[in-house]
């Protein structure tokens, strides 16, 4: 971490920090995480948070867990980890279980059941543009826009037309991807 | 309130955990990526919720603030209440969490390494697939109805629009959602 940069005095503040970014998270927490860790509270720059949310989206689970997870484990090991992952996750997880027991209430209203059809509607949407608005990270690709197109393709039919068990396609068309990126990158 | 739902037995709610544990390992772009494989687990295969309420989870979750990821703990809730909640939400997380934390002990000088490139490049082409196939998951079964089809592509059209060619908020397309929805519309 560089020492110049700000830091949370202890888990604590970290978890505070968390939980407040995650509250003014809707449809996604990313873009919040950016303002208040990098511009409002300075504990990252720039460059380090990009660096930490392509590792998290290397690893596998929710891109702003891993990311708290990272931070708070930097900063105080586990019980930082913690901090992160319970300021992300209690408050939020509180409010989407009652709006969950409310809607089980109120689902049989036609008025409740149409609104969460249009919210679904609209959710498929928020999840196709990220696809979108991701695929300009594929410019340096080392299967290059042509394999990309391909390997994606190939996983949209699979998984969304065929319905095959997504432990089946990571298996057999990940690793095919990951071979013919192995292939065609410098020693 | 836990009452109103069908609660499972103790070894069905150990095999929900367990799934989102196996799936959460390979939840590589975030864990809704997994979203048609637990479709698969907890609708078609344990038929434990609908469709509809399965789709209901995802939006519930999303007009809520916080990570998206807490859309497992509604799918778990519809299944078997709080216990069912706990389940999904600890089977998505644990796995990921410590995996991601020991990568990141073990390994923080390796990232330039040509596996490790290998792995991003190869994995990314095939997470954005991923991506494309939970939205078409989440809007089929309402393109599949007549009555709803107009309405739903409408709604997909205008939010793949302005989140692609704007800085709008998704909060302001998910609440236009809920309104048209509301209104008959969709």
């Amino acid at each position: 971490m560089n020492p110049v940069l700000p830091a949370p005095a202890n888990p604590r503040e970290l978890f505070w920090a968390c939980n407040a970014l995650a509250l003014q998270g809707f449809g996604g927490v990313l873009a919040v995480a950016q303002r208040e860790l990098v511009e409002r509270k300075r504990w990252l720059s720039r460059e380090q948070f990009l660096e930490l949310i392509s590792i998290s989206q290397i690893l596998p689970g929710p891109n702003i867990v891993n990311l708290g997870l990272i931070l708070g484990d930097r900063y105080f090991g586990a019980r930082g980890a913690i901090a992160a992952l319970a300021g992300l996750l209690a408050a939020p997880l509180l409010i989407v279980l009652a709006l969950a027991a409310l809607y089980a209430e109120f689902a049989h209203l036609p008025m409740v059941a149409g609104a969460l059809r249009g919210m679904g509607a609209v959710a498929a949407g928020l999840v196709m543009a990220t696809a979108f608005k991701l695929s300009s990270a594929l410019k340096a690709n080392a299967l290059g826009l042509p394999g990309c197109a391909a390997v994606a393709g190939l996983a949209f039919v699979a998984i969304g037309l065929l319905r095959w068990p997504l432990v089946a396609v990571l298996l057999l068309l990940g690793a095919g991807a990951v071979g013919a990126a192995w292939k065609n990158l410098p020693r | 309130m836990a009452l109103l739902h069908p609660v499972l037995s103790l070894p069905d709610l150990l095999g929900l955990m367990l799934h989102f544990m196996v799936l959460s390992l390979l939840a590589v772009g975030g864990a809704i990526t997994t979203a048609p494989d637990m479709q698969r687990y907890v609708v078609m295969q344990n038929h434990w919720i609908t469709d509809a309420q399965f789709s209901a989870s995802i939006a519930i979750a999303q007009a809520a603030p916080g990570p998206n990821v807490l859309f497992v703990a509604v799918i778990g809730w519809n299944v078997a209440g709080p216990w069912g909640a706990l389940a999904t939400l600890v089977g998505s997380l644990l796995p990921s969490s410590l995996l991601t934390l020991w990568v990141m002990r073990w390994s923080e000088s390796h990232a330039q390494t040509r596996a490790m490139r290998a792995f991003k490049d190869g994995m990314a082409p095939l997470t954005l697939g991923l991506l494309a196939a939970t939205g078409w998951v989440l809007i089929e079964p309402l393109v599949r109805e007549p009555a709803q089809r107009a309405g739903a592509l409408v709604l997909l059209g205008i939010t793949l629009l302005l989140m692609t060619r704007s800085k709008i908020s998704p909060m302001w397309l998910v609440a236009l959602g809920a309104v048209l929805g509301a209104f008959g519309m969709v």
